[in-house]
C-alpha cells in the first residue's frame, strides 16, 4: 500500500509542479510581437517574441546555416546583431573570438527575441532557399562512399557557384537536424544537386543519405559558401582532396571545362588503398579531352600483395610538391582532413601561393 | 515554541553554523564563482532567495503532505523536485522582470538547482525539527552565511591575483587552503550562540 501511495503522491507532486511551471511560462514568457529589421530597413519583419532569432528567421524563410539544429553546439549560425540582442551569453563565447564580439557577431540560435532586433545578413544568405528534391540515383562509388543525385522539384532550379554547399535536413531522435554537404554537380546543371557522401559510423546525416533510394524525397537549404572561382583564364586552378573530399572539386572542374576548355587545372587526390579510389577513370577520360587537365591520385598505405597501381604513392602533399612548379599564378581549393590541409597549405605556400588564394573545406 | 528563537538561529546560521564553512556544503559553485566580487554578490543573493523560499515550501510539503501520509522516505526526491521546479520559476521570473539581473546571474541561476547547500538547508530543517518561523530564520541565515562566505572569498581571491602563488597551488588548491583557514577563523565565533 505504501508503494502505491508513494507513487501517487510523487507523481501528483511532479504533475502539480509541472502545471505550475507551464502556467508561469504562459504568463511570464510572453513578449508579444517584436520587430525584426534586416539590413537597415531592407526587409522589416514582425515576429513572435520569446523565440530564438534563428527560428524566427527560419519561419520567414531566411536560412542561416546551422548544423546542430539550434543547440549552440556547431557555431555556424553567426550573424551580425546591431541592436536588441542583449549581451553575449556564456553559451556563445566558445564560438566567438574577441574580434567577432567587437563586430557584434552573435550565434543566432542563442539570441532570444525580447524586444525589437536589428540584424545584418549578407545578400548571399538572403538568396538561400529551401528545396524539395527527389532522389534520381544513388551510386555506390567505394565501400563507404555514395554519389547521390537529386532532381529539384520546388524551386525547380538552383543558382550555385562551384565550392558552395547545401544543408540537408536529416531526421534524428531529437527532431530534424541539418548537415552540410558540398555540391558536386556542375553549376551549369541548375536542375540537379549531386552529393558525394562518405558513411560515418553513427553519423546522422550520412546514415540518412546512404539509406535513400531513387524516388525518395529530400529537403535541403542552400546554397551557402563564400568561394569564388578566379575568372582570369591565365590563373591555374589546383584542387587537392583527400579521403572523400571530392565533391566541391568535381563541381569546380566540370564547371571550369564547361566555360574554359583550354584552362589549366590540377587535381590531386589522396586515398589510403586501391579500394578507396573512385572517379579516376572519369577524370582520365576528361584529361584526354582537355590536354591542360592533369589528374594525380596517390595512395598513402602500402600496396597489398597482388595489387597493381601505376599512380603516385605517399601522402598527397608530396605529390603536390613533385608536380607543381614555382611561380605560376594559381588558385587552390583544398578539401579533406585537417592534417592534410595543413601539410598541403605549407607546400603550396612554398610554391609561391598567397594565403588569400588558398581556400579549404575542412572536415 | 521549542528550541532557540528564530533570530538566534538566524545569527547562528550565519556565524557559528555557517553552512559552507562549518558543514562544507555548496563547495562547487563556491570555488567556481568566487573570482569576482560582482558575480559572487549576485550568486549569493540568488542562493539566499532560493534558500528561504525552498525551505519554506519544503517545510509545508514535508509537514502537511509527507508526514501525514507516512511518506517520509520520499523526502529527498520530493525536495529535489521542488527545488528544481522553483529555480525554473525564479529563472523565468527574473528574465521577465529584470533582464539586467538575468544576464548578470547568467548561467549561475540554473546552477543553483544542483547546489547541495540548498538541499542541505531543507534537510537540516527536518533533522533539527524546526518550526515554520525557525525554518524561515534558518533558511535566511544559511543563505546569508553562504553569501558572506563567497563574498569574503572572492575579495581574497581578487587581492590574491597579484600575489606570487607557488605554481602547484595556483587556482583551486590555494582557494581550498583559504577556505580551510576561513573555516578555522569562523570557529572563533563558536562561543557567541549555539545551535546543535
Amino acid at each position: 500500500m505504501v508503494y502505491v501511495w508513494s507513487i501517487v503522491c510523487f507523481a501528483g507532486l511532479v504533475m502539480a509542479l509541472a502545471t505550475l511551471l507551464m502556467v508561469a511560462a504562459r504568463v511570464l514568457v510572453n513578449y508579444g510581437v517584436c520587430k525584426l529589421d534586416i539590413n537597415a530597413g531592407e526587409k522589416p519583419l514582425e515576429v513572435e517574441g520569446g523565440q530564438t532569432l534563428l527560428s524566427a528567421l527560419y519561419a520567414n524563410e531566411i536560412f542561416i546555416p546551422s548544423a546542430c539544429g539550434g543547440k549552440g553546439s556547431c557555431g555556424h549560425c553567426k550573424i551580425t546583431v546591431t541592436g536588441g540582442g542583449g549581451p553575449v551569453l556564456p553559451t556563445e563565447t566558445p564560438y566567438l573570438d574577441r574580434k567577432e564580439i567587437r563586430a557584434n557577431l552573435r550565434l543566432a540560435c542563442q539570441v532570444k527575441i525580447r524586444e525589437d532586433v536589428f540584424v545584418r545578413i549578407p545578400a548571399d544568405l538572403l538568396n538561400v532557399k529551401m528545396f524539395d528534391a527527389t532522389v534520381a540515383s544513388a551510386t555506390q562509388l567505394t565501400h563507404d562512399i555514395k554519389e547521390i543525385r537529386m532532381k529539384l522539384d520546388e524551386p525547380a532550379e538552383i543558382s550555385q557557384r562551384p565550392g558552395q554547399y547545401v544543408q540537408v535536413q536529416a531526421p534524428s531522435d531529437e527532431g530534424p537536424v541539418f548537415r552540410a554537404y558540398s555540391i558536386s554537380s556542375a553549376a551549369h546543371e541548375p536542375d540537379v544537386v549531386e552529393l558525394v557522401v562518405r558513411l560515418v559510423p553513427d553519423g546522422i546525416g550520412s546514415t540518412y543519405l546512404h539509406n535513400l533510394n531513387p524516388g525518395d524525397k529530400v529537403n535541403f537549404t542552400g546554397p551557402y559558401g563564400e568561394f569564388y572561382l578566379n575568372e582570369d583564364p591565365s590563373v591555374e586552378i589546383v584542387c587537392v582532396g583527400g579521403g572523400c573530399g571530392m565533391a566541391p572539386m568535381k563541381n569546380i572542374i566540370d564547371t571550369l571545362y564547361h566555360r574554359w576548355p583550354e584552362r589549366t587545372c590540377w587535381l590531386f587526390f589522396g586515398c589510403r588503398t586501391t579500394q578507396d579510389v573512385f572517379y579516376l577513370d572519369r577524370w582520365q577520360k576528361l584529361a584526354e579531352q582537355h590536354p591542360n587537365f592533369h589528374v594525380i591520385y596517390a595512395l598513402s598505405d602500402k600496396l597489398q600483395d597482388g595489387e597493381k597501381w601505376d599512380g603516385e604513392t605517399g601522402f598527397i602533399h608530396l605529390s603536390v610538391d613533385k608536380y607543381l612548379e614555382e611561380g605560376i599564378p594559381r588558385q587552390a581549393f583544398l578539401c579533406g582532413p585537417p592534417l592534410m590541409i595543413e601539410a598541403v597549405t605549407r607546400t603550396l605556400t612554398a610554391k609561391g601561393l598567397k594565403p588569400e588564394d588558398i581556400f579549404y573545406d575542412e572536415f | 515554541m521549542n528550541g532557540p528563537s528564530p533570530v538566534v538561529i538566524l545569527i547562528a546560521a550565519i556565524f557559528t553554523n555557517n553552512i559552507l564553512l562549518a558543514n562544507f556544503l555548496g563547495m562547487c559553485s563556491f570555488i567556481a564563482c568566487s573570482r569576482q566580487i560582482g558575480t559572487s554578490l549576485g550568486l549569493g543573493t540568488a542562493v539566499t532567495f532560493v534558500m528561504v523560499m525552498t525551505t519554506a515550501i519544503n517545510y509545508v510539503v514535508y509537514h502537511h503532505v509527507l508526514l501525514p501520509l507516512g511518506l517520509t522516505h520520499l523526502t529527498f526526491i520530493v525536495f529535489i523536485a521542488v527545488i528544481a521546479a522553483f529555480v525554473q520559476f525564479v529563472e523565468m521570473f527574473v528574465e521577465r522582470f529584470s533582464l539586467k539581473l538575468y544576464f548578470a546571474l547568467g548561467i549561475f541561476l540554473p546552477l543553483i538547482t544542483v547546489n547541495c547547500a540548498i538541499l542541505g538547508a531543507s534537510l537540516f530543517m527536518i533533522i533539527r525539527e524546526y518550526s515554520f518561523m525557525q525554518t524561515l530564520g534558518f533558511g535566511f541565515g544559511a543563505g546569508v552565511g553562504w553569501a558572506v562566505a563567497i563574498i569574503l572569498m572572492s575579495g581574497l581571491r581578487q587581492k590574491m591575483r597579484y600575489s606570487d602563488v607557488p605554481q602547484p597551488f595556483e587556482g583551486v588548491p590555494i582557494a581550498m587552503c583559504i577556505t580551510g583557514v576561513m573555516a578555522m577563523a569562523f570557529m572563533g565565533f563558536a562561543g557567541m550562540v549555539s545551535i546543535q
